[in-house]
């Protein structure tokens, strides 16, 4: 069997999706060859080639890839698949986006957001935003899969993998405008180790302070539910959930968030989950490990401070 | 233009699902079913698009059993003008329902296909990026904005470090995200004006589709249940526990 893993990067560095989609890849068993799809990615084909178990880092470097447009992809791993039983992309919103015309287009169905591999064509995915989970086998010749991160250990380094280089892809029909990217120093919500996000019982954007204050004293990102979103609190791109991102931090503190079924579905995978809220019967505290009933804006001070005692600064 | 708008009937997003004792499936009898929120979102902005002189015609398309055509009875009333209804009571895979929906983009040529990026029931997200490859159209996915320029939508984009913006040719495929806008409540009389509108009955043998799944489902479980934990009385308490822990 002959795997294609699709890189996850940003032109600069590869992404830990990547090695942990490598990891699913190796449960399913076969050689297993990475494409980098992108512009200027001579090191991030570098990085890649170093992942323990990959055979071949192919890099398709052209402008019209440097934003991973589904057009495009589908331009540069149609003409691939005759080589490959599988592919495999992380299930981020780049791969989201691409992979399901490659299913569509090679007559296949698309395998989703993968938590486990039973074999080489049976496979375990979450439905209903993870309140249960179906195994499912794939009749299809060629299998087409989406991964889920946090479901995979990253896969190790001290490969050699060689590197080639595939000519440019034809014009597409869909063109790059402009994009806003939200900064920040903190890690990344998906590979962060510590996870505090707020929900609409922050009250308002500003009152995140207190919530980013201790997430810096811990060095962990922070996410948020719908509802703070949705008010406006924080970008879109901090949503923790079945439509937003799914995290499985080894802390995860829920702050003002009353624990939705589409926020659980995002966070329940978590190794210890915090619930801070001051109802006490908010659904939250049923998946918590630890369970503080406290206003927030009390508790949150307190917790930094308890931090502050505790030698974090 | 003309704007279609596949719908699906779902397991109301508030019920929480049981999972049957054979492990067969989800327990669906009795419970309640609605459009899928991202259909809604959908519809809500191709009857935006009409209002705003954009679209001269909406439709409103369901593959699925005999109550899908309640579904489309909602889109009808929150102003869609005709629906098509797919009768089946098979389970229809993602796949399957791009092909029998390129079918129907041929019957009735729109300029422009939105879908909800993704049903909250099989959590698939892959229906509209099908649908685009099949028909060979650009695709906006993940919306939470379209504009129209010229020949052209300026779609933004959800994506994972923020917001995306990209231009697509007409026609096209595009996906809605939960931010696109906020679906309105159908009036009573709007659902009553929803009644004389037309629905066309047909069939998957009409579009000559195979349905036959490529994905069998081998079983149906409980995710691992996480029980409640205890409660602390301080921060102080906390951040003991959590040190406890080996978290922090």
């Amino acid at each position: 069997m002959a795997i294609l893993v699709v890189a996850e990067h940003d032109n600069e560095s590869l992404k830990d999706a990547t090695h942990k989609t490598v990891t699913a890849a190796k449960e399913i068993g076969g050689d297993i060859d990475i494409l980098v799809a992108g512009k200027g990615v001579k090191d991030v084909a570098a990085q890649a080639a170093k992942i323990d178990g990959v055979r071949k880092v192919i890099v398709a470097d052209h402008v019209s890839l440097k934003r991973q447009l589904a057009e495009a992809m589908q331009e540069v791993i149609m003409p691939l698949m005759d080589g490959y039983d599988a592919i495999l992309a992380p299930d981020t919103t780049t791969g989201k986006n691409f992979m399901p015309r490659i299913a569509a287009l090679l007559d296949v169905m698309q395998i989703s957001s993968i938590s486990g591999v039973e074999s080489p064509d049976t496979f375990v995915r979450p439905i209903y935003a993870g309140n249960a989970m179906a195994t499912v086998k794939s009749s299809d010749a060629k299998k087409v899969i989406t991964v889920r991160p946090t479901a995979f250990k990253a896969a190790g380094e001290g490969g050699s993998a060689s590197i080639e280089t595939i000519a440019d892809p034809g014009p597409v029909k869909s063109e790059f405008v402009s994009e806003e990217l939200s900064k920040s120093d903190r890690p990344e919500l998906t590979a962060a180790k510590i996870v505090i996000s707020g929900g609409r019982g922050m009250g308002s954007g500003e009152n995140f302070a207190i919530i980013e204050k201790v997430a810096d004293m811990l060095g962990a990102a922070v996410g948020a539910s719908r509802t703070a979103v949705d008010a406006g609190f924080v970008p879109n791109d901090y949503q923790v959930g079945q439509t937003g991102k799914v995290v499985a931090p080894e802390l995860y503190i829920a702050v003002g968030i009353s624990g939705a079924i589409q926020h659980l579905a995002g966070m329940k995978d978590s190794k210890v989950i915090v619930a801070i809220n001051k109802d006490e019967d908010a659904p939250i505290f049923q998946v918590a490990d630890y369970g503080l009933v406290a206003d927030l804006f009390k508790a949150v001070p307190e917790l930094e401070q308890a931090l502050r005692d505790a030698g974090y600064s | 233009m003309k704007i279609l708008v596949p719908i699906k009937r779902v397991l109301d997003f508030n019920v929480k699902v049981r999972v049957k004792s054979d492990e067969s499936g989800v327990d669906l009898a009795n419970v309640k079913m609605s459009m899928n929120p991202f259909d809604e979102i959908s519809v809500e902005q191709a009857v935006r698009m009409q209002e705003a002189g954009l679209a001269s015609e909406t439709i409103a398309v369901s593959i699925g059993p005999d109550k899908a055509q309640e579904t489309i009875r909602t889109a009808l009333a929150m102003g869609i003008d005709r629906g098509i209804h797919v009768k089946t009571d098979a389970e229809v895979e993602p796949l399957a329902v791009a092909k029998i929906l390129k079918k129907i983009v041929e019957d009735e040529n729109p300029d422009l296909v939105i879908l909800g990026k993704q049903a909250i029931d099989d959590d698939s997200n892959q229906t509209g990026q099908m649908l685009a490859a099949l028909l060979g159209w650009p695709q906006g996915t993940f919306a939470n904005a379209i504009e129209k320029d010229g020949d052209s939508l300026i779609v933004g984009r959800e994506v994972d470090g923020g917001i995306q913006t990209i231009k697509i040719a007409l026609p096209a495929i595009v996906t809605t995200d939960l931010r696109l806008n906020e679906p309105r409540y159908a009036s009573l009389p709007n659902i009553m004006k929803a009644k004389r509108k037309p629905i066309d009955a047909k069939s998957p043998d009409d579009y000559g589709v195979d349905l036959t799944p490529r994905l069998s489902t081998v079983k149906v479980s409980e995710p691992p249940t996480r029980s409640a934990g205890i409660k602390v009385e301080s921060a102080a308490e906390l951040v003991a526990k959590l040190k406890e822990e080996g978290v922090i």
